[in-house]
């Protein structure tokens, strides 16, 4: 256990932006935080870096409180991005880097080796606000991991790229992973979350609503779902004892279950329909779980 | 410590390598030749105009003119009064044309009348001298009327030894005082704009930092505090170094000139009498005043979230750093007023104040340093309160505009 997060809440003022959040963050693992905006990602965030302190609980990071000793193992890249507008971006990521504790010569060939993996080795030269917002998401990230930490932080990692650019930034970030580092982000699209990481903490209204290990979370869920791909009409199979939900879809139907007999039960039941195409139990998606324990669509 | 040099390093090299910092320099580097040249400059344009003003007088007599000639030499003006046959419409026409300057007319009814008569009021200059050499005129003229001898007259018109002597012990002597006013004005110029060009260089700094969202970066990186007065170095060593380099530029600027610093309109200055210490509590006060308020301008600059907002919240700073150069610039004329000497322990007035008097008197050495001993602790006051300000403040973003923030800043810090 490297991170460790017990009974946090954070109030500004009468507003309680964390209410009493714990969750631990094993050495080597990817920790997701699911929520809207306002739920509390940022100031937990902020919370870990040790820019805010708890008005309760105690976070630590390898047995420690976080301080400024501890920063050239940390990495950080915030919700909001935030570079020199001016600076040139070989400068400026050997700065930052600079400032996390690394040697420059070192970070500026570290950095360019990351230019040259993001396909922009062409950018090192120019001004930060000449390029496009997707390639300054990449000088950002470099920027939160070109100094190696063992902690890195990311805020909303893949909003605003295209999806070329997620699959490179992702696959970049579990590269990251493999090489041993503690990594917590944020998104709000859940299907990054589901893809990337064993845990995830789904937050709401400052409150965690939903959180530990996501194989867990979706097997004490208690639900599945079937989904079955015939061309003859699955209607006569919607009374079938178990099935929670029908769903109608152009090329046959949606079941959800509460248990594994009912998939038996449908399987059977189908085959007598006529020539079955397609049968697979799956797994409820996090967004289905999130829409029933909050009770609202997930924004 | 190994952080602070690199963001001490960085806010100085950045700034210096600015465009706009290179070309104020140069200017104002240009602007010193050109000055230590300008009397040159003007000969070239002018040619040797050696013939200094030239009076027409009408003077029906005929006999005045060589005498009022006498009087004006005897006062070291360059008029030269030369009599014409003009008519008075002529020489008013001439006037207008510009061909001529001035006429003086000069009729004797008993007693002596004089007009004199020039494009505009403006000129009193020559006509202050014209008008005293008249004045000595009519009393020669009386002389002479009264049968008085050389000598006699001699006797009347024999200047007075009139010598000022001052008996406070703390003020310098008459003398003293002219020669040191010119240098201590410019020095108290100088520190004036220093403690309004920098520290606004920092609110600028950190307002920039703060809108372009590198902040939350910078302050994850390194603590706040470290942040705040390694800028603070930085920028100060920038000014250092423009300062020399403003400094090393008039000098050599005179010496190429040709100019003696002792000589001309130089000698206003009072180079020929300056004392090193006036010079370093020059430095010193500079350093002190720009810690001053360079502290206050990061504490006001983490506050705002845009660089719009920067001069709104500025302007409470600007106005202490304007009353200082107030009391200080009147106070030029009288030093030991005591309107002076309390507002020397002010820290927000020390530096110019305590300077104009440590540069214009002879006050005891205890008393520039008890101000720069309460300049030293308010510095370290405001060190301590801008750091627990700033520490909040970088992290609040929203439309703060108003000091009240202080207040939100500090309670975000505390519980940081």
């Amino acid at each position: 256990m490297t991170l460790s997060i017990q009974h946090a809440t954070k109030k500004f003022g009468d507003f309680t932006a964390v209410d009493d959040l714990s969750l631990t963050v094993d050495q080597g693992q990817m920790h997701g935080f699911l929520g809207a905006n306002g739920a509390g990602k940022t100031t937990s965030f902020r919370m870990i870096l040790g820019l805010l302190n708890p008005n309760t609980g105690v976070i630590t990071w390898k047995g420690k409180p976080i301080t400024y000793a501890a920063s050239p193992e940390i990495g950080y890249l915030p919700e909001e991005r935030g570079l020199y507008p001016k600076m040139k971006v070989l400068d400026q990521l050997v700065y930052l880097a600079q400032l996390r504790k690394m040697p420059a010569s070192k970070a500026k060939q570290e950095a360019l080796v990351w230019l040259e993996r993001f396909q922009v080795p062409h950018y090192a030269a120019k001004k930060v606000e000449e390029l496009s917002k997707g390639n300054q998401q990449k000088i950002q990230l470099i920027a939160s991991l070109l100094h190696n930490p063992s902690l890195l932080i990311l805020d909303e990692p893949f909003s605003g790229l295209d999806p070329v650019n997620v699959e490179m930034l992702k696959s970049a970030i579990l590269d990251f992973q493999k090489q041993g580092a503690t990594i917590v982000f944020s998104s709000h699209r859940m299907d990054h979350v589901e893809e990337l990481c064993d845990n995830m903490t789904i937050m709401d209204q400052g409150k965690v609503v939903l959180g530990g290990s996501i194989r867990e979370v979706k097997r004490s869920f208690g639900k599945q779902n079937v989904r079955i791909k015939m061309d003859e009409d699955l209607t006569s199979l919607k009374d079938t004892a178990g099935v929670v939900q029908f769903t109608k879809t152009h090329d046959g139907a949606l079941f959800q279950i509460t248990d594994e007999e009912t998939a038996d039960r449908l399987l059977n039941e189908s085959m007598k329909l006529g020539k079955l195409r397609h049968f697979a139990i799956e797994e409820p998606s996090l967004e289905e779980i999130f829409i029933s324990k909050v009770g609202k669509a997930y924004a | 410590m190994h952080s602070f040099w690199i963001i001490f390093k960085q806010s100085f090299l950045t700034k210096a390598k600015t465009k706009s910092f290179i070309i104020t320099t140069l200017i104002v580097v240009a602007a010193f030749f050109l000055l230590a040249n300008l009397s040159n400059i003007i000969e070239v344009f002018q040619g040797s105009d050696e013939d200094g003003n030239v009076l027409h007088v009408v003077d029906e007599s005929g006999e005045l003119t060589p005498i009022l000639q006498a009087r004006l030499d005897q006062l070291g003006s360059d008029v030269q009064a030369m009599p014409t046959d003009l008519a008075e419409a002529e020489l008013r026409e001439s006037i207008s044309e510009g061909t001529v300057e001035a006429y003086l007319v000069l009729e004797q009814e008993g007693s002596l009348k004089a007009r004199y008569v020039s494009e505009s009021a403006n000129e009193l200059g020559s006509g202050n001298e014209v008008e005293q050499a008249v004045q000595s005129l009519q009393t020669a003229v009386a002389a002479e009327s009264l049968g008085l001898s050389e000598s006699e007259v001699g006797q009347l018109f024999a200047p007075v030894a009139f010598e000022r002597e001052a008996l406070s012990e703390s003020s310098k002597s008459q003398e003293e005082l002219s020669q040191a006013r010119g240098l201590v004005y410019i020095l108290i110029l100088l520190i004036y704009i220093a403690v309004i060009y920098y520290p606004n260089m920092i609110a600028m700094e950190v307002a920039n930092e703060k809108s372009s969202r590198v902040m939350e970066i910078l302050i994850s990186s390194v603590s706040p505090v470290k942040h705040m007065f390694a800028k603070i170095a930085g920028i100060g060593t920038l000014g250092i170094l423009q300062m020399l380099i403003f400094g090393l530029s008039g000098y050599l600027a005179m010496k190429t000139a040709g100019t003696e610093l002792t000589e001309g309109a130089f000698s206003v200055f009072g180079f020929s009498n300056v004392k090193i210490s006036t010079f370093l509590f020059a430095v010193l006060f500079f350093l002190l005043g720009y810690f001053l308020y360079a502290v206050l301008a990061a504490l006001l600059g983490s506050l705002v979230s845009r660089t719009e907002d920067v001069q709104q919240l500025m302007l409470p700073m600007m106005m202490l750093i304007v009353v200082a150069s107030l009391i200080a610039f009147s106070g030029i004329s009288v030093p030991e007023a005591s309107f002076v000497t309390v507002t020397s322990f002010i820290p927000f007035f020390a530096p110019l104040v305590m300077f104009l008097r440590v540069g214009m008197l002879d006050i005891p050495l205890w008393e520039p340093l008890l101000s720069i001993g309460i300049m030293l602790v308010t510095i370290g006051l405001l060190g301590w309160f801008g750091a627990r300000v700033y520490r909040g403040g970088v992290l609040m973003y929203g439309s703060s505009q108003s000091l009240k923030d202080i207040k939100k800043a500090i309670r975000l810090g505390n519980q940081k």
